[in-house]
């Protein structure tokens, strides 16, 4: 896929993914499920498989970060030069009544958020 | 096909009472209904629509007038809140929810006149080059329907190319502006990073979103652009705007700078893509601009930056989309735990899901330093070089991809389609703004010249692509 071939010329690496594998960054099955447990995701056992090899071509790709000479350079957070950007802490009356902004909840009871019980 | 006039005479004439909003709203609909088939709109907002326009009208008939951009029809991409209407960001997990307040962009362009029609398709959250992964359904590429408009934003550009509306709106945030407005034909605007409120639109990667203007020439962005930028209250991260404001009068480039960028032009790129490229720097060169080669050696590691930075800000992002308090609630669920887990299984797509999971793992204990944290560090790297180029050119030239609309289907590998943005990202990674403006074609299929300028040089960028659209027409 040209696509493809014009970032392996662009970052003048070796024309395949396995020179610049890590070792860490092989993904298994396992290591999937255990991202999906922590991201609240429910996943399917193809899937699993699929984000497995997914995952591993992706983090490979991003593995050429590490070699890069950062010496001397700080990491940026954000780019638009603010600082500490404040307002007064104060109610603004938008004139909603409280029905108007519950109407996308799932579940409602006496204008509250009803959730699932906690502990099964 | 429709045809619109330039969206300053359009307000001038509805203003003027030679136009009616209401025609302008008709017009823009029987479109939309025109061009079903290419799948660019999610639903269309003609009620509200239809509504104020009469308003505006009415205003018009009692003597006033109705604003800088009074009539005129827009589509909003569908992750902008617009007040009353279902907002999807074509995910699932939104399916039904309906915007209680609405975003400041579409406020601003609505105190001038403006009206907003219709919805456009985008990939789910955001997330893509294609428009392919939104989850109802693909759009298609206004000029072969068997290939796609580019993304995320590919609902908005196949619009504004079709005629469904002067302008459309459209997010940014590792090109999706810029790509799909390069592989359908249209204008897109990248402003710099805080220029436009993000209040009221749906959160990517924070550290890059931008919102911007799709269109069909530099001066209808311009004028957009103008209406929507500036300081938000709402928005803490936004920046005050160019005094002068924004508008669409070329830049006299003799004695300009025009860096063509080294690693953009290379031998991979697209044979046709590489033609049309050339002959725009030849016509720079012709109108008196002095072209010189600028390297940014780390341009490469952009989308290695971005493939780290974008899926951790994501997997924030989306942390709030839980079942519990808007959205899709799986109904089934026996306690808390399984509602989270069986909502966001079901609401959310494969990407979304692949940019939550990497974006977990990028973030998590133990690979924070070596991932996250190291590519915020090649991203000071590369904003340097960047500045070291505008010391050296006024503006950065370049494909905006290297090549041209794929078909549908055809890239369906995920590492695959994020290669698209290479030469996109850089931009976002920056901050500086970016365009992309038509150049030609490449066997019948658009090519999109990207120019690039230092942070808050919005209006001196404006100016320089305006210039090249003389040059080009």
């Amino acid at each position: 896929m040209a696509i493809v071939k014009l970032h392996f010329m662009m970052a003048g690496k070796a024309p395949t993914l396995d020179a610049i594998l890590l070792p860490m960054a092989k993904m298994t099955r396992e290591d999937v499920l255990k991202l999906a447990k922590l991201a609240r995701l429910n996943l399917t056992d193809s899937e699993l498989d699929e984000f497995a090899r997914e995952f591993t071509d992706i983090l490979q790709y991003v593995e050429q970060l590490q070699t890069v000479d950062v010496e001397g350079l700080d990491p940026t957070n954000q780019v638009t030069g603010l600082t500490n950007v404040m307002r007064p802490d104060e109610v603004i009356d938008y004139g909603y009544e409280p029905a108007e902004l519950l109407k996308n909840v799932p579940t409602v009871q006496d204008n509250q958020l009803k959730v699932k019980r906690m502990i099964a | 096909m429709t045809q619109w006039l330039p969206i300053a005479e359009i307000a001038a004439k509805v203003n003027a009472g030679e136009l009616t909003a209401t025609a302008m709203v008709e017009q823009a609909l029987g479109a939309i209904a025109d061009g079903a088939d290419y799948q660019a709109i999610i639903a269309t907002t003609e009620t509200r629509a239809r509504e104020r326009a009469a308003i505006i009208d009415e205003q018009i008939k009692r003597g006033e007038l109705a604003g800088r951009l009074a009539g005129v029809p827009f589509i909003a991409k569908d992750n902008f809140l617009v007040f009353g209407a279902e907002t999807t960001a074509a995910s699932n997990i939104l399916r039904g929810f309906v915007a209680p307040y609405q975003s400041t962009a579409i406020e601003r362009l609505e105190a001038e006149g403006a009206i907003c029609v219709a919805k456009a398709n985008l990939d789910a959250f955001a997330h893509g080059s294609s428009t392919e992964n939104s989850d109802f359904f693909p759009t298609k590429n206004p000029h072969d329907k068997a290939r796609v408009p580019g993304g995320s934003s590919g609902g908005s550009a196949a619009a504004v190319v079709l005629g469904m509306a002067p302008f459309a709106l459209g997010t940014d945030t590792g090109g999706s502006i810029r790509l799909p407005a390069s592989f359908c034909g249209a204008v897109g605007y990248k402003p710099t990073y805080g220029l436009v409120s993000r209040s009221g639109v749906v959160a990517m990667a924070s550290s890059t979103d931008v919102i911007g203007p799709l269109t069909r020439t530099v001066d209808d962005a311009a004028l957009v652009l103008d209406v929507m930028s500036g300081q938000d209250k709402l928005d803490g991260t936004t920046i005050v705007k160019d005094d002068a404001g924004y508008d669409g009068r070329a830049l006299d480039l003799s004695g300009k700078k025009i860096g063509v960028i080294k690693e953009y032009m290379s031998d991979d790129l697209q044979p046709g893509v590489r033609q049309a490229i050339e002959r725009a720097i030849d016509g720079a060169r012709q109108a008196g601009a002095e072209i010189v080669e600028v390297s940014l050696p780390s341009l490469p590691l952009g989308l290695a930056i971005y493939y780290v930075l974008c899926p951790a800000e994501v997997s924030s992002n989306l942390s709030r989309y839980d079942g519990q308090r808007y959205g899709y609630s799986a109904p089934d669920a026996a306690d808390l735990e399984e509602s989270y887990t069986k909502s966001r299984e079901v609401g959310f797509g494969a990407e979304a899901k692949r940019r939550i999971m990497i974006g977990t793992y990028v973030l998590s204990s133990g690979y924070y330093d070596a991932y996250y944290r190291k590519a915020q560090i090649v991203r000071t790297k590369l904003i340097k070089e960047f500045e070291a180029a505008f010391k050296e050119a006024d503006f950065l030239l370049g494909p905006t991809v290297a090549n041209t609309a794929f078909k549908l289907g055809e890239v369906s590998d995920p590492l695959q389609m994020y290669l698209t943005d290479i030469m996109t990202v850089a931009a976002n990674l920056v901050g500086c703004p970016a365009i992309s403006i038509p150049a030609g074609t490449s066997d019948e299929l658009p090519v999109g010249l990207q120019l690039m300028a230092p942070s808050r040089a919005d209006r001196d960028l404006l100016g320089c692509a305006r210039r090249f659209e003389e040059v080009l027409a």
